[in-house]
């Protein structure tokens, strides 16, 4: 039973941590590899507004975000939108964006274990015999609510029905006069803030460590191949079979084996269905 | 000469996605044709090439090389077995000089077996015989064109390059798919012995066009395609009369004048 | 009616002069192509022994490492077309395995480096293969990911030495043989791998990279000959790691850091892609930079992030390819 609660928890973590790279992916075909980075820049702003400046913990949560946000949109507007279209350039580029980022961070001294965020809510509550914080549970229900959001806003607004029609046919898009780079860099403010949003909730369950901004980045794409790059339910769906796969392990094997199986689960995609789940995309070389 | 076709499409069906390209398309290639596959934009012409060279594979149906099924093998595998393809966009190497183009293709398996167009079963220096290839496929040996950057070359030239990378193979199937478009009158003109040529060497020759006058000249059977389907089949003749073929092309009106021009 | 003029390049006339067998016809074209690689060679050889002190010596086995990763960095991806972006991942395969057969099997250095070399570019090919028939941006990811995973791995289940690593590994017998062996290797390398892409293997290579559907339609399998380029790539670096634990005695999960993937990339980007001697150059510019950068910690790979974003999205040509322009050709203006 215990495996079936620390599944769930498990598998909304990576979907909340995945959805935002899946996004960017799925609207504008743009692999967002500082990704990752972005994630850390959130958990540490949030941090430098608390701890320093003593902000309103909400506050200080809702203005981290929302700079996390602008910083996405300047990373495609000022770096990525010169490379559009060539997709290893991107990754290098936003891969390059992204240690630099990381890696300034460390440089400038955030190293060690000794920052953290608080939770939202203390204490525990017990569910079928087993003891689970109020956080991990404020965790399950957001990213299920971010989940059915999503499907909501592509679904049944204009923007997000522009977003959906950009990732299906970015030339028919063009046609209907939907701008593909502001769509873009909707898109990417969009990815930034889920990345946030993930940090913000689980980050007060650890320590804020640099080295989560590398974990981070390798979880989410290995959910996003298994799932089918540009399908974000194939992300939803992966980040559940990688979860509960890992627990499994965890379980079984040992606490050390959770990133075996990520690699284990990129490998095992790419030899049987590259595709991924839900991929539309063609994975062999382009056609005639 | 066989009596079983060399080439048999049978029942063929592609779709991509929400589009239907081909549908239950059928015919066959006798050895030693020229068959003509014609018809308008977008009625699926490439998508059969491509399904027959295996860069697409095939939603349903099936398709046979002397008998052997070779609907679903990779594309490196149905060339091996003697079947070469030009490309509608060319592709030349164009880092490359025009005879090193032919060095790649020259180092394939199916090259080293049969030593390549004239090779009488043993491969040679592999820039000599490429040489020779592009001096038979209409490039003046003693100039420097040979030697010029695919990139600077112009397109009647490329395009025999292209038929150039298929001869290396020494293949039993060409499928071309547009080697006329794109060229001027008086190229064209000199395309056509080249085909010709070809076809009195014993090679089974798959021609799509548009530029219908001078594939008749070379033709002596034609496939018409329209949405996927084949329409009709038959000789040049038979084929131009029918009246559904100009509909296709033209739409209902009456313009039978510019078919008199075949 | 104005003039207007443009900008016209030509080769100079001793470099037409010195095409093909006419490079024989005198001194002084013989010496037009002979002179820039003496002046490489010799450099190179000569360079150990006028540095002053001990660290500088070991530096330039370090450069020498660095240049056998980006060499490896710029055959795979110009000349084959697959962009690497963990060249750790070579590295820590190569240094790992050598370091394990000399602690526990005995086998001398100078032997762990070429089976080290070999084994380690099949575990590398084998590992690297279900992405080669995928897009590039496929081998791009898996290779990024590789080397994080890999020391993750490493850490976790405390494997091969975990975080403290493998100690104790013997040096090789003489500093001066390590000194030029690290240098003999580059040099043949650079000279096999510039030799390499201009046989009739390298070209199908060459133009697997250009057009891999023309390869395909002449009836080749491309899989298998990227399989090749990167069994070459792999193996320039697995030699590189090999031939690192012998000089460093040790062998940690540091093998898999960031330095070795990205500053092979930052070092080809500045030195010129495609040239193979760009890269080498670049690394004997950026390693010793780096070096004196140490002091401020993890700075100096955002220093290399930096460079290699502003040279990605600047698409800047790099040092040799501007420099062999520059000594083949020359630029006038003329009249339209």
């Amino acid at each position: 039973m215990d495996i079936f609660i620390y599944g769930i928890f498990n598998s909304i973590s990576l979907a909340l941590m995945a959805l935002g790279f899946a996004l960017v992916y799925g609207i504008s075909r743009v692999p967002n590899f500082a990704h990752g980075a972005l994630y850390v820049v959130t958990g540490f702003l949030t941090w430098g507004f608390l701890r320093t400046l003593h902000l309103n913990y909400f506050l200080s949560i809702l203005l981290a975000m929302f700079i996390t946000g602008i910083v996405g949109a300047l990373i495609y507007q000022l770096i990525l939108v010169r490379v559009r279209g060539m997709a290893i350039s991107e990754i290098i580029a936003s891969y390059a964006m992204g240690l630099a980022i990381i890696e300034g961070f460390r440089w400038w001294g955030f190293k060690g274990m000794t920052y953290t965020l608080p939770v939202f809510v203390e204490g525990s509550v017990t569910i079928a015999g087993i003891p689970i914080d109020w956080q991990r549970i404020l965790v399950v229900a957001v990213g299920a609510a971010v989940v059915g959001f999503l499907w909501l806003f592509t679904h049944y607004t204009k923007v997000g029905l522009a977003l959906r029609g950009m990732a299906q046919d970015e030339r028919a898009s063009l046609m209907l006069g939907i701008d593909s780079d502001r769509m873009a860099v909707v898109a990417m403010s969009f990815g930034a803030m889920l990345a946030g949003l993930a940090a913000i909730m689980l980050l007060p369950l650890g320590n804020i460590v640099v080295e989560k901004g590398y974990d981070v980045l390798i979880l989410a794409i290995a959910v996003c191949i298994v799932g089918g790059l540009g399908s974000w339910m194939g992300a939803v769906v992966a980040s559940f079979l990688i979860g509960f796969a890992q627990i499994l392990t965890v379980v079984y094997l040992g606490a050390h084996f959770q990133m075996v199986v990520a690699l284990l689960a990129i490998i095992v995609t790419l030899v049987l269905r590259p595709s991924g789940l839900f991929g539309r995309q063609k994975e062999l070389e382009e056609r005639v | 000469m066989s009596a079983e076709p060399i080439l048999e499409i049978r029942e063929v069906t592609k779709t991509f996605g929400g589009i239907l390209a081909l549908n239950r398309l059928s015919f066959n290639v006798n050895e030693g044709d020229v068959l003509g596959i014609i018809g308008p934009n977008g009625s699926g012409k490439t998508t059969i090439v491509n399904c027959i060279t295996g860069f697409v594979k095939p939603s349903s149906g099936r398709i046979f090389f002397r008998g052997k099924e070779i609907s679903g093998k990779p594309p490196h595998k149905i060339a091996d077995m003697g079947v070469a393809r030009t490309f509608q966009i060319m592709r030349p190497y164009y880092s490359l000089p025009a005879y090193k183009n032919l060095v790649i293709p020259l180092f394939s398996p199916r090259s080293k077996r049969t030593g390549g167009w004239r090779g009488g079963g043993k491969l040679g220096d592999r820039n000599t015989v490429s040489i020779d290839i592009l001096e038979e496929i209409g490039f003046e040996r003693d100039s420097y064109v040979p030697y010029k950057m695919a990139s600077s070359l112009p397109t009647g030239y490329l395009k025999r390059l292209e038929l150039a990378r298929c001869l290396a193979l020494k293949p039993d199937v060409i499928l071309c798919d547009e080697v006329f478009s794109g060229l001027s009158m008086s190229e064209i003109a000199s395309m056509v012995p080249l085909i010709e040529r070809l076809q009195m060497e014993g090679i089974t020759l798959v021609m799509i066009e548009h530029r219908l006058r001078e594939l008749f000249r070379v033709a002596n059977r034609v496939v018409v395609m329209n949405f996927g389907e084949k329409l009709t089949e038959g000789t040049s003749e038979e084929v131009m009369a029918d009246p559904r073929v100009k509909e296709a092309y033209f739409g209902s009106e009456e313009i039978s004048e510019v078919m008199t021009y075949a | 009616m104005t003039e207007q003029r443009r900008k016209e390049r030509l080769d100079r006339g001793i470099k037409v002069r010195t095409d093909g067998l006419y490079a024989l016809m005198s001194w002084r074209e013989l010496s037009y192509l002979t002179l820039p690689r003496l002046v490489l060679i010799v450099g190179i050889i000569i360079l150990p022994l006028v540095l002053p002190s001990l660290y500088w010596q070991r530096v330039v086995s370090i450069v020498c490492i660095y240049a056998l990763l980006a060499l490896s960095f710029d055959f795979l991806a110009h000349y084959v077309g697959l962009v690497s972006l963990g060249g750790a991942f070579f590295i820590g395969v190569g240094g790992y395995i050598a370091a394990i057969l000399n602690t526990s099997f005995g086998v001398h250095p100078l032997l762990t480096v070429p089976i080290a070399t070999v084994c380690g570019a099949v575990i590398c090919t084998v590992l690297l293969l279900p992405c080669l028939p995928l897009r590039g941006v496929y081998f791009a990811i898996v290779t990024l990911m590789y080397p994080l995973l890999l020391a993750r791995v490493i850490e976790a289940l405390d494997i091969l030495g975990g975080t403290d690593g493998i100690m104790g590994i013997e040096s090789f017998p003489s500093q001066w043989v390590e000194e030029y062996l690290v240098i003999a290797l580059v040099l043949l390398f650079l000279f096999g791998i510039r030799r390499l892409v201009n046989l009739d293997i390298g070209l199908v290579f060459r133009a697997v990279k250009d057009n891999d559907q023309a390869v395909r339609a002449s009836g080749m399998n491309v899989t298998y000959y990227k399989a090749l380029g990167v069994f070459v790539a792999s193996g320039l670096g697995c030699l590189g790691g090999a031939c690192l634990v012998h000089i460093y005695m040790w062998s940690g999960i540091s093998l898999f850091a960031l330095d070795f993937s990205i500053l092979p990339i930052a070092a080809t980007v500045i030195g010129g892609g495609g040239t193979l001697v760009g890269p080498v150059l670049g690394c004997f510019i950026l390693v010793p930079v780096s070096e004196l950068l140490r002091a401020f910690g993890t700075l100096r790979i955002v220093f290399y992030a930096l460079i290699l974003m502003a040279f990605v999205v600047f698409r800047s040509e790099g040092l040799m390819v501007y420099g062999t322009r520059k000594y083949q050709q020359f630029e006038r203006w003329v009249k339209v």
